[in-house]
Formats: structure tokens, sequence, C-alpha cells
């Protein structure tokens, strides 16, 4: 035991003696989440757009004064043609047109039928869809108070909750994510490089010598990222509840405890990962490509599972993020208890002793 | 010229001598390109929706027809109550409750309106929102059709009814592959070349043989460019590869010119290329360089302008998008490929990167000190 404590030790000497990478480290998830909250939306806002208007009557002007009053849109540009509007559009100046016809407002008013035309720029199908539904729903609206105005009879009123998310607010989304994103990389990918490290430098052989047991050396490894982990998830929820205010409904320990779970799946897997690789370039390599990419795009943070072809939603259920993911949310955004979420847990733990049993069989402690 | 071609000899022969790095720089790239392109679809659609339903009447059998077949929805199933419902949110089973009361009908008829009560997973806020407006929408038209049933109308509709069509320019089947295809291909160009470069150097400080090449008469500078040129090359050819199965698989063309990207990638990879040498010059452990160009990375795709829209972000975001060099090559390859720029159209993305390929390599060249 004595041994044990002093190897890791060691280990945490590595770590603080490299005050780059542990101010990176650390520094990491302040920064994704402060990216993440403050510049990264999928909600488009003040998209640049331009307006066509021959009628230029009173209800094609409150129409856009209503779409450059909100927030999605703001009207730069008034054009004549369909000419400039193509020029815009090449230079990049807007990202949508509003044609409206002759005579919106009279067409309106008396024959009660009109047509408008949006035009996206569709490169980025995306962002053109999200804005014509924005613009849409705005159109919407106006001819809802229209119809308001007239007092119509029959009619449905639909009233909506926002649960869990009553601001919209796109932090509730993407907190989990990150968790999920900064665990992963400081356990998988700096656990499996620190080992090849050693392996790299022929370090490995001596410790490979020493009476301490292999299984120990490697675990020495880990346990420091393991610290620092632990260090990272508490620096990301005091962000995200004092910066980004998002609440945390669930459980405190439950969520530690999900926490240190994954981490430990995260762990298991930079060993395996280190087992199987000669050098870092390869070990880099693989956590990068192989792992962090599909945890960004299959786990369900950045892009809709439902949405993806079978076989992708397939793989999606081997990602160990997929599952933190919605245990993360589960807990801490919709207050939810065990009962809730046993069964992500039990596949989280299944996966722990999977990838912790091939990474020791496959842990040389001869050389080749 | 000739020690540069001696120094080139040998960078050659240990990429080559590598084969399970070589064969990561190759293959992983093609499996990317062709898996992850199909998991980039967001588009808000198949939005789960849990129907409790209190009133029996033919209204609101009808209505519910009318919701699940706008393709916007996917009904999983009835609950008995709210609860049940909501439940069923919790699991994420579904996103969208709709509670039609009891009397829905009746009241619809006779009281002449008529409430409904949605409740929504809001955690993904977009989604939640678009969700709404689009039940909001097809509730509408229902709303319309009923009163058609029992109101009759003068000549004209007394409703007014603003009519949209939409226009997508450019990728008017909204083939969110034509952008995402070449997006992912620039990620992965800007990946493979940055963190190549950063551990290369590096990699030699840590065995010991850079001193072997510093007690030489080699120049600095020949030293950075034999250690540049041979990523170089591995990129073009990535990237070639990257085109190629853009049009096997995904049938992807450019509208514009190759030349045009062709131009623009070679003064690219310069750029980033030079960026990874730079960090490698400065960087004492592989482990080091790796984790910076990692961060950096991070930040330049997030930031990139690939899966979120430069616009939308605050004005302190986007000047660190000017500085970004990875949302130049995006904002071109989208301009090149769907909307057929020419050169000409992208001349002040190819300075702006040029700069930047100049600054960071001069100061690799600077900052590589051969004494230690």
């Amino acid at each position: 035991m004595n041994q044990f404590l002093s190897l890791i030790k060691k280990e945490f000497y590595h770590i603080f003696r490299d005050r780059r990478t542990l101010f990176i480290l650390l520094g990491m998830p302040v920064v994704q989440i402060l990216i993440f909250g403050f510049a990264l939306t999928n909600e488009v806002k003040n998209a640049s757009i331009a307006v066509l208007d021959p009628s230029k009557d009173a209800e094609s002007l409150s129409l856009i004064t209503q779409l450059d009053a909100s927030r999605y849109f703001d009207v730069v540009e008034e054009v004549q043609n369909y000419a400039q509007i193509e020029a815009a559009f090449r230079k990049g100046k807007i990202k949508m047109a509003v044609v409206f016809p002759q005579r919106f407002g009279e067409d309106l008013r008396h024959v009660n039928k009109v047509q408008l035309q949006f035009i996206a720029d569709a490169s980025d199908p995306n962002v053109a869809n999200t804005l014509t539904n924005y613009a849409s729903s705005i159109v919407q609206d106006y001819q809802n108070r229209l119809v308001q105005e007239r007092k119509l009879p029959y009619r449905i009123i639909p009233e909506l909750r926002m649960l869990y998310n009553p601001q919209l607010k796109g932090a509730f989304n993407f907190v989990p994510g990150v968790m999920a994103m900064v665990l992963l990389l400081v356990c998988t990918m700096m656990t499996a490089i620190t080992i090849v490290r050693e392996k790299e430098m022929g370090t490995l052989e001596i410790l490979l010598v020493s009476p301490l047991r292999p299984f120990s050396i490697v675990v020495a490894k880990a346990v420091p990222y393991l610290v620092l982990s632990v260090v990272n998830i508490i620096s990301i929820l005091l962000l995200s509840v004092y910066v980004l205010e998002v609440p945390i409904n669930g459980s405190i320990p439950l969520l530690f405890f999900v926490s240190i779970l994954f981490i430990l799946v995260s762990l298991s897997l930079g060993l395996l990962i280190s087992a199987v690789t000669a050098s870092q370039q390869t070990a880099m390599f693989i956590s990068l490509v192989a792992l962090f990419l599909p945890t960004v795009m299959l786990s369900g943070f950045m892009f809709p599972i439902e949405n993806m072809p079978l076989p992708l939603r397939t793989v999606s259920n081997l990602v160990p993020a997929k599952w933190y993911y919605f245990v993360v949310k589960a807990v801490m955004i919709k207050g939810l208890g065990v009962k809730a979420i046993w069964r992500e847990l039990l596949i989280l733990h299944a996966m722990l002793f999977f990838l912790l049993f091939m990474a020791i069989r496959k842990f040389k402690i001869r050389l080749a | 010229m000739r020690t540069l071609k001696f120094l080139l000899q040998k960078e050659f022969r240990q990429i080559f001598r590598d084969p399970s790095i070589l064969r990561l720089i190759f293959v992983m790239p093609v499996i990317q390109l062709l898996i992850l392109p199909w998991a980039a679809d967001y588009e808000i659609k198949n939005i789960k929706l849990v129907i409790v339903d209190h009133d029996p009447s033919s209204y609101s059998q009808v209505m519910v027809n009318k919701i699940t077949s706008s393709g916007y929805f996917q009904l999983t199933g009835y609950g008995q109550s709210y609860q049940e419902a909501l439940v069923q949110v919790e699991r994420d089973e579904a996103d969208l409750v709709l509670e039609i009361p009891a009397g829905f009908g009746r009241d619809l008829v006779k009281e002449e309106e008529a409430r409904l009560f949605m409740a929504l997973n809001a955690i993904n806020g977009v989604k939640a929102n678009l969700g709404g407006a689009y039940l909001r929408t097809i509730l509408q038209e229902y709303n319309k059709q009923v009163r058609l049933e029992w109101i009759q109308f003068p000549r004209f509709n007394p409703e007014p009814q603003i009519e949209i069509t939409t226009a997508n320019w450019y990728n008017p089947l909204m083939n969110y592959k034509y952008f995402m295809v070449p997006g992912i291909l620039v990620l992965l160009l800007t990946m493979i070349g940055t963190n190549l470069t950063a551990i290369n150097i590096v990699r030699e400080k840590e065995i010991g043989t850079i001193e072997q090449i510093n007690v030489t008469p080699v120049r600095k500078v020949h030293f950075i460019l034999s250690k540049l040129i041979p990523f170089w090359v591995l990129g073009m050819v990535v990237l070639s590869l990257g085109f190629l199965i853009a049009r096997v698989a995904y049938g992807i063309i450019p509208l514009g010119s190759f030349l045009t990207i062709y131009v623009f990638a070679m003064v690219y990879l310069l750029a980033v290329l030079g960026l990874g040498l730079l960090i490698s010059t400065y960087s004492a452990t592989q482990q080091q360089a790796m984790l910076v160009s990692f961060f950096l990375m991070m930040i330049f795709i997030l930031l990139g302008g690939l899966y979120t829209s430069i616009d939308s972000m605050p004005v302190w975001a986007q000047y660190i998008t000017k500085a970004n060099p990875v949302s130049y090559f995006i904002e071109v390859m989208r301009r090149v490929v769907l909307k057929g720029s020419g050169l000409s159209d992208i001349l002040p993305q190819l300075w702006t990167i040029s700069g930047f390929a100049l600054l960071f390599n001069g100061w690799a060249v600077y900052s590589y000190r051969k004494r230690s």
C-alpha cells in the first residue's frame, strides 16, 4: 500500500511539474463552458436579411418592423429587384430575403389572401431552415393578431408550457455535453498518452522489473486524472450554476456518483488504448479521431440522434458519452432520482467492466 | 538546396517507416467522411409526441390525424393521464405532450373556443421552440377547416391569410450534406495537419535526436521546411482523397472550379502546418504539444462556423473568428462548392490566410533555437 501511494505521488509530480499542461487541463472546461455558454447557439440570432417591398403600405411596413424588432432578424438592406438579392447573397451580406407582392396591404384587407416569399441562402441548410421557420412564425403571429381583432368564432387556443427550461436557454442542453467531452478528453486521452509515453521512453520497463505489481502501476497512472476530473466537474458545475444560471435540480451526490462512474469508464478506455498502442502519436490519433469526434457527433448533444440512419443510431449506443449525457440531463436538469436512470447506470457499469477486463487482458507485462 | 533534399529524404523515410501512423492518416479521414455527414443533420423533425386524449369526440380524432400526418411528429403512444405521459418525457421517449381536455369538441362548437394543453421538453430550447411552432401551425390549419365546416362564408374568406412560399437558393433540395461534407473535410485536414506537425519536432526533442540535427550546419529555415513539406504533400493527398469520396459517396461536385479550392488549400495547409510547428517549438513533451494543439483545435472548430452560424455569435466571439484560419476555409468551401464563386470572389480570404501562413511559419523559424 505504501508503495502504491508513493507511485501515485510520482504521477502527481509528473503532472504538477508540467505547468502548461496542468493549466490547460484545468482551464479547458472553463473555456469550453464560456464558449458554449456565450458564443455557440444553434439558435440563429440577428441574421441579416433584405426586404423587397414594392407595396410600401402600412401592413407591409408593420410586418417588416416586426421582423426587424425580433431578436432573430436585422433588416440590413432594402432591395429593388431579384438581381440585387442575388448580388447580396453572393457577397454574403444577407442570409435571407423577404419578398412582398405589389399591393400587399390592399390584398390583405380586401381579398384576405396574399402571398409572401422567403428566399433563404440554403448553402447552409440548417440555418436556412431555422430562419424560414422563425420568419413564418412571426408572420403567423401577425396573422393571429388580425384574426383576433376580427373576433372569429370556433377558436382553438393552444396553451404551451415549456418544461424544465422555460427561458429556452441553450446552456441546459450543452452543459451536460461539455461535461462528457471534458471528462473523456482528460481521462481517456491523457491516461493513454502518459502510459504510452513511459513505454516509448523505456521507463515502463524499469517499473515493470520493480517489485510493484503491473496492475498497480497502471492504476497509479489513472488516479491523478481521476482527481483532476473531479476538480473539473466541480468547476463546470460552479460555472454553470453561477455564471450560466443553470440550476442543479437533482441530488448532487448522485450527480457525482454517475460522473465518477463515467470517469472510470473513460479511464478504462484510456488504459485499453494504451495497452494496444506503441507510440504516443498513435495513441493520440486514436483518442482524437476515433473517440472525440464520435463523442461530439453521436452522443446526441450536438446533433439529434433520432434523425440519423439506423446503423448510426445503433452505433451511438456504443458511445459511453451518450448514456452519461442522458443521465446528467435526467439528474441535473429534470431532477430525477435513481429510479429513472437505473437502466443507463447498468449499461455504464457493463461498459466499465468490459473495458477494464479487456485492458487488463491486453496489458503486456513482458517486452515484445 | 542540397541540404533540404537530404533532409526531405530523411523525413519521408521516417513517415513511411511507420505504417501505423500512415494508415491512420489515410484510413481515418475516409471512415470519418463516410460516417459523420450522416450524423450532422439537425433539422428539427421526428418530434416524439404523446397524446393524452380526454375527449373521445371526432374533433380530437381528426386533429390528431392531422398532426401525425404532417411528417414532423412521431406519435409514440397515448397516455391515460398527464402524469403518465410526463414519465415518457422524463425518459426521453417523448418530447411533447398534447393534452386534449374533456369536452374539447363540444366547447369548440358550443362555446366557440376550446383550449388545448401542450407541454414540451425544453432542455433543447431550439427543438422545443420549433416543435411548438409546427404544432401551432397545424392547429391553425385545422382550425380553419373547422370554421369552413360551420360558417357559410361570404365571397371572400373573412380570415386574413398570408400564404408563405419559401425558396432555398444554392441548395434547393436542402441537402445539408453538400454543406457538411466539405466542411468536415476542412476540419479533418486541419486536425491532421496541426497535430502531426505539432508533435513532430517535439518527438525529436523527446527522443533526443534533435541534438544531432542541432550540431550539424543545417540552417533553421531548411530544418523547418523539411518538416513542413512532407506533411504538406500528405495533406494535399488527403484533400484529394476527400474530394474523391465526396464525389463517389455523396455526389458532390463543386460548382466552382477545383483550381480555386486547391489554390486556397495550398496556402491554407501552409498556415495550419505552420501553427503546428509553432506549437512544437514551444513545447517540451509530445503530451504538452498535443494538448495545446487540441485546445486550439477545439476553439477553432467550434467557432469555425460549421456547426453554428458565425452571425449568431456575440461580437467578441466574431472577433475571435477573424483570427481563426478554419473559419476562412469553411467560408471559401461553402462559396466555391455551393455558390460557384471564383478566385476573384475569395481574394480577401486568400490574402488573410497567406498572412497567417507567413506569420506562423516565420514565427516558427524565429522561435526554433538550435541552442538549448
